[in-house]
């Protein structure tokens, strides 16, 4: 007992038991489904037997030309979250920030209403505001200004609109937020600096603000990087399902979707997902390297 | 001591901060699949409010032989448990208590495929989706329990061809359906009346070439405004190729033993006349793909088509999302290509099955045919959940058929139970195996859209698809 007791108070064992609960989770869930994954990836998985294929599956995905448009529908929609969710946010974090903006509470709040709604519910009303009949909002508006109703959700670059609108109404207030906390921890004496060295709003944004919010960016630029690989929920219920004319909704994540639950191919959606996880890699290590994270390291 | 305590409540804190993560990261996932629509083959189930949490209730009597069931469709457990009810009262001596889960459709059905593959986990009875049945029936009589035993009081009775649907590639019965889900043509008689033409004109019709002259006289009769068609073609669902399949007796999957072929000639005529009649301005493309969405709703509540071809099972698209239509309609069977053919076909269903996992299959699969195939079981069917049944005895029931307290009789101008009665050896099957998802979904995603939307010919819409299936099989 006295034994027992004396391992829980030693200072060399605390750490590790402290730590043990994340390592455990991250152990169960996290490195076992990533080696699991692998290995199925490799395996045609039927209902009652599996076998090795080895490299099949991937050979496959090479041929596939339906994975091969979900990974260019996933590319796109994931530079342009970037390109939209990040600007746009900051933008809105340095305004709520200043003086110019009255009840900042409210805007805060509002802004972060949509990330609390379900994306089941929001995406099935953006479904009916993009219908192409002609009582949904889109074409109400269209006929306001003298067009015929448009087929929203069978066009590709259409679709790819209300995609983004559903993303951006969805998560602009999240990453305002990031910002928002960003630009609080940068010294106001900076400002105060710069305005006594004549420098104007926009070059104190430009060359205080903009490299100061660095870490927020970098961080706001690596989640939605990987989000918008794996997004699948908003496409999934703008089109009330998998399925969307040629395909122009699928994506990575609909697609390991479509191979692993709707036709019950393990082993290929499998190696969808090990594709999905090695590109999210390369594009975040790279992003992150360019941006210098790891040199900060070595120091 | 106190620190003691404060460490072990440490510990338990940190341990139940790693639970709620676990609970949070499933109901995340869990909200991922709604689907009640999948693969192109429309499930019943969408009138019914799909459960978005897991609902579990335990009902039967205590001291019987406990089972577990799972559905993905609160309703359907509902009806469960009141055949249960009736099971006890009848059987006291194999008096059955069942605990009932509702799932949401994914994550029921993964489940159920995890736990037939694992061989430990899976309930006595399960409900499993058309879309699903080639996935959950691969493990055949390993997995499942054939009811072909259980249902010989009924057998008889039942419709054959949508048996067939649910039986398995070494030709035993795994499921048992809820519903026929034949294919009826569906009829605005109000708004063809006022256009001047009568119910004796709907009933004149035999071939789709009769159909869609009538189309033309009533387009003409209302002076062709813009916006108004006789009906909509489905780029979203395969409905009116599965008609032409059963019409001609052709089955595109090729049944479990052949290959896909989707170049039919019962396709492509069908493709064909849906698209003569889209360049002839008789039929438009239903909004948002088909007519079982909200668009396609709102596009039959402004009278814009008048005519239009679903499964029995749409009734109920009528009363729950368009009330203001009663009176309006007519129900008639299809129209065919060529005299003496079927004219109808099943769409969809839910067929569900004893895995060989129940702690008692014999009295599973027993209760589970006197719940779904006994006339009392049918009636509740009816009633309750509002499906033509598959007892072909209570078709002409008067009882059972011309009820006029039920809301369908009540709703539709004739009883739909007289058409089914009509029709009822012209009922064809298309088969639902392993490639059906993959045919479906090229259908839904690609084909359709080629030929009706871009105006790209049958053939080489249909060829393209063919190719494309035959890398999949």
């Amino acid at each position: 007992m006295k034994k027992k007791g004396s391992f829980l108070y030693s200072q060399k064992a605390a750490p590790f038991v402290f730590v043990l609960p994340f390592v455990i989770t991250f152990i169960i869930f996290w490195v076992y489904p990533l080696i699991s994954a692998f290995v199925m990836s490799t395996q045609n998985i039927g209902a009652v037997s599996r076998e090795f294929i080895g490299f099949k599956n991937y050979a496959k995905l090479l041929k596939d030309n339906v994975f091969h448009q979900a990974v260019a529908n996933s590319f796109e929609y994931m530079v342009l979250t970037c390109a939209l969710l990040i600007p746009f946010p900051m933008l809105y974090a340095v305004l709520l920030d200043g003086k110019l903006v009255k009840g900042k509470g409210i805007w805060k709040a509002l802004m972060y209403v949509p990330a609390l709604t379900s994306v089941v519910i929001s995406g099935t009303l953006f479904r009916l505001m993009f219908t192409e009949y002609r009582t949904g909002q889109m074409n109400v508006l269209l006929a306001l200004i003298g067009l015929p109703a448009f087929k929203w959700l069978k066009v590709k670059w259409t679709s790819e609109i209300a995609l983004l609108v559903l993303c951006c109404w969805r998560w602009t207030g999240v990453n305002t937020l990031y910002f928002m906390s960003g630009l609080k921890s940068i010294d106001k004496g900076l400002y105060e600096a710069g305005s006594i060295d004549g420098a104007n709003k926009w070059q104190m944004f430009r060359y205080i603000t903009i490299p100061l919010l660095k870490p927020t960016t970098i961080y706001v630029l690596t989640i939605s990087i990987y989000a918008g690989l794996s997004m699948f929920l908003e496409s999934f219920m703008l089109w009330a399902g998998n399925d969307s004319p040629k395909n122009i909704g699928l994506t990575i994540v609909g697609y390991l979707y479509k191979r692993g639950i709707q036709k019950n191919d393990m082993g290929y959606a499998c190696a969808v997902g090990v594709v999905l996880l090695v590109l999210a890699m390369i594009i975040n290590f790279t992003q992150l390297i360019i941006n210098g994270q790891f040199k900060k390291e070595e120091k | 001591m106190k620190r003691k305590f404060l460490s072990t409540l440490m510990a338990g804190a940190l341990a139940a901060s790693m639970l709620t993560g676990c609970a949070s990261a499933a109901a995340t996932d869990s909200e991922a699949a709604p689907a009640t629509d999948d693969a192109g083959v429309e499930a019943e189930a969408g009138t019914e409010a799909e459960a978005s949490a897991e609902a579990v209730t335990t009902e039967g009597d205590p001291n019987g032989t406990h089972m577990e069931m799972w559905s993905f469709v609160e309703a359907h457990n509902t009806f469960y448990a009141k055949m249960l009810q009736k099971w006890n009262e009848e059987n006291p001596d194999r008096t059955i208590e069942i605990t009932f889960t509702t799932y949401p459709y994914a994550d029921m059905h993964q489940k159920l495929l995890m736990s037939l593959q694992g061989g430990e986990g899976a309930p006595d009875l399960c409900d499993v989706e058309m879309g699903q049945v080639p996935n959950i029936y691969e493990g055949l009589d390993t997995w499942l329990q054939p009811l072909d035993d259980a249902m010989a009081p009924y057998a008889a009775d039942m419709l054959t061809s949508r048996l067939d649907a649910y039986k398995g590639s070494d030709g035993k019965q795994y499921g048992a359906p809820f519903h026929v889900g034949a294919t009826v043509m569906y009829y605005n008689l109000a708004a063809m009346e006022e256009a001047g033409l009568s119910q004796a004109d709907i009933d004149a019709v035999e071939t789709w070439d009769d159909w869609k002259a009538l189309g033309k006289k009533y387009l003409d009769a209302i002076g062709n405004p813009d916006g108004k068609y006789w009906t909509s073609v489905d780029t979203g669902g395969c409905d009116w190729q599965w008609i032409a399949m059963a019409e001609y007796g052709e089955d595109w999957t090729g049944g479990f033993d052949n290959k896909a072929n989707v170049e039919l000639p019962s396709v492509k005529k069908m493709c064909q006349f849906e698209q003569d009649m889209l360049n002839e301005g008789i039929a438009e493309v239903s909004p948002d793909g088909h007519t079982d969405l909200e668009a396609g709703y709102q596009n039959i509540l402004d009278h814009n088509i008048v005519a239009f071809p679903k499964a029995m099972w749409y009734m109920s698209r009528f009363t729950n999302y368009m009330p203001e239509e009663a009176g309006n309609w007519y129900i008639a069977k299809c129209p065919v290509f060529e005299k003496g053919q079927n004219c109808s076909v099943g769409i969809g269903g839910t067929g569900t099955v004893v895995t060989k996992q129940s702690s008692d299959p014999e009295l599973a699969a027993d209760f589970l045919c006197f719940a779904k195939m006994s006339p009392e079981g049918e009636n509740v069917i009816w009633q309750d959940l509002g499906f033509d049944v598959c007892n072909t005895s209570l078709w002409t029931d008067d009882a059972f058929a011309h009820d006029d307290s039920n809301q369908y009789n009540k709703f539709f101008r004739n009883y739909p139970y007289d058409v089914l009665a009509s029709i009822k050896d012209q009922i064809g099957t298309v088969m639902t195996v392993s490639i059906s998802p993959t045919i479906n979904e090229y259908m839904c995603n690609t084909t359709l859209n080629e030929m009706f939307e871009d105006g790209m010919s049958v053939d080489d819409a249909l060829a393209e698809a063919q190719g494309a299936i035959e890398l999949e099989e």
